[in-house]
């Protein structure tokens, strides 16, 4: 039985993650019980909003041990949405505070050369250059687009961490892929039907 | 490459979606949540939603669209119209909005957009902007342009955007409804010198109009609304066009 949860961490509205999974048929349970989240055999990270007070409210809840022994010892699937997927890295320019660090990583503020032309928060939609081979994006057409609205992105130390590239200004690391862990910076629950179909292979994987 | 945005825009009276030519003689045009379907089928990129009566009892009408809309569509939306505290805001994005827009609240207590910016973010706070011609200048209205201001729109756009709005959208009332083309002049002056995104609105009538304020007045999106609702033009269609005369957009 698949039981997905999505973590609520009082990080912005998770409702419309919850009901994009209910339009391709998969039940996902809003949840910051504890026991529910143990219990996960699949874990959404959704969140809006800033890195410092992210990390506040997961430890506050106490949801912050029980992630790592999800992720990092039972291994359970988990993907982070924007902010969800910045409070993977190990630090971030956006508060003077440790991420959950199971990626080799930072987080750190666009820094473009023009900012009238590459205006921030870089808000749309862009496409993503696929960097290794995934079931991730089975079924999405290559040249798809998705919806991002951020001012700060994840650079990976590694570079076989990263699942996806985008071009704004310079190139960036849009989503990352490790054993258990995939975290998009774009929204697949705003990303109309392709995003969609991101979510159905998460829950499928 | 960051693709050019089109946006269809919900002018809501009590829960249905309505549009009148220069802010008045406003006529129904159809159910919000079956629009907003049809338009995110349709490849629209993002979607507004404006209360254009906004009052007490109206805020929880609109909260429950908001719910609605949230749950049925997959593109990101936009919600404004009448928003005068920050609870307002929390109940809007809390039923699901992903931005909110406002107006007169950011003009008279511009410290607000700092509080909100702090608060949830400002890739969620759109300072929309309405603007009219006048005098040699273009000065900001109030009330649906039944109020004008001493405060000319690009100073303000300027203030804005320091105090932390994570993006403008223009109305220039001399355009609206007119369809003869959008105000090439104030957009193009605030997409210049802002560094933060610009949504042209008012005045978009044919798909000449769009292709001239991406690639003229450097918008980073366009919004209309009678054209889209009454079908002048398909969104298909003009996102195609674009493409072809070399501005990106999501097909």
């Amino acid at each position: 039985m698949n039981k997905i949860i999505i973590v609520d961490y009082g990080m912005g509205n998770l409702r419309s993650v919850q009901k994009k999974f209910e339009r391709i048929g998969i039940s996902a349970l809003i949840s910051d019980n504890l026991n529910l989240i143990k219990q996960a055999n699949k874990i959404v990270l959704p969140g809006v909003g800033h890195f410092a007070n992210g990390v506040k409210n997961l430890k506050e809840r106490g949801i912050w041990d029980i992630l790592n022994q999800k992720v990092l010892i039972e291994k359970t699937p988990i993907i982070g949405i924007c902010l969800g997927m910045q409070l993977m890295a190990k630090s971030s320019e956006e508060g003077d505070i440790e991420g959950l660090g199971w990626i080799d990583s930072q987080v750190v503020r666009f820094k473009v050369s023009d900012k009238i032309k590459y205006k921030i928060p870089h808000i749309g939609w862009n496409n993503l250059k696929i960097k290794k081979v995934n079931t991730f994006f089975n079924n999405i057409e290559p040249e798809s687009l998705f919806y991002f609205v951020h001012s700060y992105h994840f650079v990976c130390n590694n570079l076989g961490d990263e699942l996806t590239s985008t071009e704004y200004d310079y190139t960036f690391t849009s989503s990352i892929l490790k054993e258990n862990i995939l975290g998009v910076q774009f929204h697949p629950e705003k990303s109309h039907d392709q995003g969609e179909i991101l979510l159905k292979n998460f829950a499928n994987h | 490459m960051l693709a050019k945005r089109i946006i269809p825009c919900l002018d809501i009276k009590n829960g249905r979606t309505v549009k009148g030519i220069n802010f008045e003689n406003i006529r129904d045009a159809g159910d919000p949540i079956e629009l907003a379907s049809f338009y995110a089928s349709q490849g629209a990129d993002e979607l507004v939603f404006l209360d254009i009566i906004a009052t007490f009892e109206n805020r929880k009408t609109l909260a429950n669209l908001v719910k609605k809309v949230a749950h049925e569509i997959n593109i990101p939306f936009i919600v404004g119209g009448g928003i005068s505290s920050i609870e307002d805001v929390s109940i809007l994005l809390n039923a699901g909005a992903d931005k909110i827009s406002i107006n007169s609240y950011a003009v008279r207590n511009p410290i607000q957009i700092e509080k909100l910016a702090g608060f949830f973010g400002s890739q969620c706070i759109v300072v929309a902007i309405d603007t009219k011609y006048i005098d040699d200048d273009w000065f900001v209205y109030l009330n649906g342009g039944r109020i004008r201001l001493p405060l000319k729109a690009f100073d303000w756009a300027k203030q804005a955007e320091s105090a932390g709005a994570g993006e403008i959208l223009l109305t220039s009332m001399n355009h609206d409804g007119t369809k003869k083309g959008f105000a090439m002049d104030i957009t193009m002056q605030l997409s210049k010198n802002l560094s933060i995104p610009v949504i042209a609105s008012g005045g978009g009538g044919c798909m000449k109009d769009f292709l001239d304020v991406f690639e003229k007045a450097e918008a980073d999106a366009a919004l209309a609304a009678s054209i889209f609702h009454y079908k002048e033009i398909e969104i298909p269609a003009l996102k195609k066009y674009l493409n072809e005369n070399n501005v990106e957009t999501r097909l």
